[in-house]
């Protein structure tokens, strides 16, 4: 396969969509044994990283109102919002859960009934489905006390509004297998249709990245026709999970979303639909939230773009480190930052 | 440095690294505590002895494979072996909280008694102080230990040096997953036991067939990524380990794999790290498997004289990329 890429090698960058890629890429060392000329950058893949700070500084409003516990994934604790992050807000004593699967925000909220329990629902069509069941568990149980502060996004908007950009210049993407086995391939149909980019799903294991990385540069040089290509059929079928579509289908609806350098994004988010509207925490829970900045000097936009790769960022090694984050892209296991701070693509290759 | 202690600083990996460099190393600074060993090494009146502590703080206080109590006991033993001693006498010190179930010290207690006998030293000193409930968690327990260090052994992270092989006891990750599936209630499929263990007898056993051994480590907290890392600056030296040689049980594994943690950064309390010249491998190697807790025993990578202060890995696929000491406490990841 190596020999294969060699030989097709010529300029060329590809995106890895996904975080998970991006972190594979990292810790199997494919950027060190691919041809110079191969540029692989990283997109608006990371469900932590695309959460703007608003988002952040809204759920550090929650966790200190009284009576609250507000319920996340481990990954967004870290995150820095304009001026606090949630860890921070947690060492300082607020009642901040670190969950593993949404129903187990949904058991908080059955244990301790006279507190609300507030879940913080980021991601993209991987984690939106059990949310969804979350949510119609909450209602089967007749909970009153459990809130879902939605900023689910999906990802082909995204990619629609990349490709508009003139500053993007990218010869193809390496598609998200986890999204994928949801939604099936149907809505990346667009990227060879419309934009003429080869586009290839792929698995998170150091050999199929290789592999799709190989099946892309085919279809860049001519030897193979641009296409949408499976190249994780064990996992991904053409049609996705149907019951996990539906289950998302009852309960939200698109909705206009935004993203950390990328803006508001018309339809590329999620929202509770009408029916599920007393789950709906800034619905139910208004609460008064500071105008939100981002951190002086950060680049996680433009790395979130595809623009730059992370060391350009000044702050990059320096004054961001994984141990002290300015920036999103830093935080989060499959930050692009993160990834590549960690495994040393900056350090070890130098 | 941030200006307030955060929970990362008592994770092992580099939050904790920089509070000692930052704070305790300067403001205690003496050539016995800057050799940067496990134990403290020193001579009185002829004899040379390893003097050692430790805290427990670990929550749930009784997992799969060990409780605190055990810990406690084989934590102090095992700094003081891997230092190159021979571990003699603990000391225990209990803060209990108001409301504490006596039955658990009981049972606590009668753990970190078998224990000392299965290590062979004894708990010669100790304290007991009640603080008002909600000062600690339960029960916090300190213990320190001296040992007598074994004559013809020298053993200190500065003796790493290019040309030596690098081995490990067994597989690693167990003792982190086995506290952390009672403590979030983890439900996975296989069982996990912690490995918690007092190492002595291996390493005494090690040390008379191979008294070559030139570095000895527990990766405790921050695992054997964060461990070799202290190595690496402390010798300033390179390290290149083969991910394919690492020992990890399957099922540390997948579960590594669903929750998004590196087996490589998580805590062991029953594993030996050692550097020897590569022309003692094999024969420690041989001792190794010998005994019940070597068995697994592998040698795992080497050390360098380029990318001083670095330690890489070369990857499955044969790729290479830098395993840095541990940032801040693992947390799972959202997908």
């Amino acid at each position: 396969m190596l020999a294969e890429i060699q030989r097709l090698a010529r300029p060329m960058r590809l995106m890895e969509v996904c975080g998970t890629h991006t972190t594979a890429i990292c810790l199997s060392g494919i950027r060190g044994m691919l041809p110079p000329e191969i540029e692989l950058v990283s997109g608006p893949g990371c469900p932590v990283c695309v959460t703007p700070n608003c988002y952040i500084d809204q759920a550090i409003a929650y966790c200190k109102l009284p009576g609250m516990i507000v319920a996340s994934f481990g990954d967004m604790l870290k995150v820095p919002g304009t001026a606090s992050s949630l860890a921070r807000e947690k060492e300082a004593g607020v009642n901040v859960r670190v969950v593993y699967s949404p129903l187990d925000a949904v058991q908080l909220a059955v244990d301790n009934p006279l507190y609300r329990v507030v879940f913080l629902a980021v991601g993209f069509e991987t984690t939106a489905p059990a949310v969804a069941a979350a949510i119609l568990t909450a209602v089967k149980k007749g909970l009153r006390n459990f809130f879902v502060l939605s900023s689910h996004k999906q990802v082909p908007p995204a990619l629609r509004v990349l490709l508009a950009l003139p500053e993007t210049k990218l010869d193809g993407f390496l598609l998200p297998g986890h999204v994928c086995m949801i939604t099936g391939l149907a809505p990346y149909a667009f990227l060879p249709v419309e934009y003429h980019k080869p586009a290839v799903v792929t698995g998170f294991g150091a050999l199929d990245i290789l592999r799709a990385i190989m099946l892309i540069m085919m279809q860049v040089s001519g030897v193979a026709e641009t296409r949408l290509e499976n190249a994780y059929p064990s996992v991904v079928r053409p049609d996705g999970n149907p019951v996990a579509q539906q289950m998302l289908e009852v309960v939200f609806e698109p909705d206009d979303s935004e993203w950390r350098g990328l803006g508001v994004i018309a339809a590329s988010g999620l929202r509770l639909r009408r029916e599920y509207q007393d789950y709906n925490a800034e619905y139910n829970l208004p609460v008064a939230v500071a105008e939100s900045r981002e951190p002086e000097g950060c680049r996680c936009g433009d790395v979130l773009r595809g623009f730059v790769q992370p060391p350009a960022c000044s702050l990059f090694g320096k004054a961001c480190l994984p141990v002290q984050p300015i920036g999103a892209c830093m935080v989060s296991a499959e930050g692009a930052c993160a990834a590549w701070y960690r495994y040393g693509q900056g350090r070890w290759l130098a | 440095m941030n200006d307030f202690i955060r929970l990362g600083h008592g994770s092992g990996g580099k939050l904790s690294h920089d509070l000692i460099s930052a704070i305790l190393l300067p403001a205690f600074a003496n050539t016995i505590l800057n050799e940067g060993h496990d134990a403290a090494r020193f001579t009185i009146q002829g004899a040379n002895l390893a003097f050692t502590t430790d805290s427990f703080v670990v929550k749930p206080l009784f997992f799969p494979g060990g409780d605190i109590g055990r810990l406690a006991v084989c934590g102090t033993v095992n700094d003081l072996a891997v230092s190159g001693a021979e571990p003699l006498y603990i000391s225990a010190s209990f803060v209990l909280e108001t409301g504490f179930p006596l039955a658990d010290l009981q049972k606590i207690v009668n753990s970190m008694a078998a224990t000392a006998r299965e290590a062979g030293v004894l708990i010669v000193t100790g304290d007991t102080k009640v603080v008002e409930k909600g000062a600690v968690d339960g029960i916090f327990i300190n213990t320190a230990g001296l040992g007598r260090l074994i004559t013809g052994v020298d053993i200190k992270p500065v003796n790493a040096a290019p040309g030596q092989d690098i081995i490990v006891s067994g597989s690693l990750g167990e003792h982190a997953l086995a506290v952390m599936r009672e403590r979030h209630g983890l439900k996975f499929p296989g069982e996990v036991i912690s490995d918690c263990a007092p190492l002595n007898s291996l390493i005494s056993e090690l040390l008379v067939a191979v008294p070559q051994v030139a570095v000895m480590r527990d990766p405790t907290r921050g695992g054997l990524a964060t461990t070799l890392n202290e190595i690496a600056s402390q010798a300033n030296v390179g390290i290149l380990l083969e991910e394919e040689l690492i020992p990890v049980n399957p099922t540390v594994c997948a579960i590594c794999q669903i929750f998004g943690y590196d087996p490589l950064y998580l805590a062991n309390e029953g594993k030996l790290i050692l550097f020897v010249e590569s022309s003692f491998s094999e024969k420690t190697l041989a001792t190794l498997h010998r005994h019940p807790l070597g068995r697994g025993a592998r040698k795992i990578g080497q050390v360098t004289a380029e990318h001083r202060g670095l330690v890489g890995l070369r990857t499955a696929i044969g790729g290479i990329r830098l395993l840095d000491m541990l940032a801040d406490d693992q947390l799972p990841r959202i997908c």
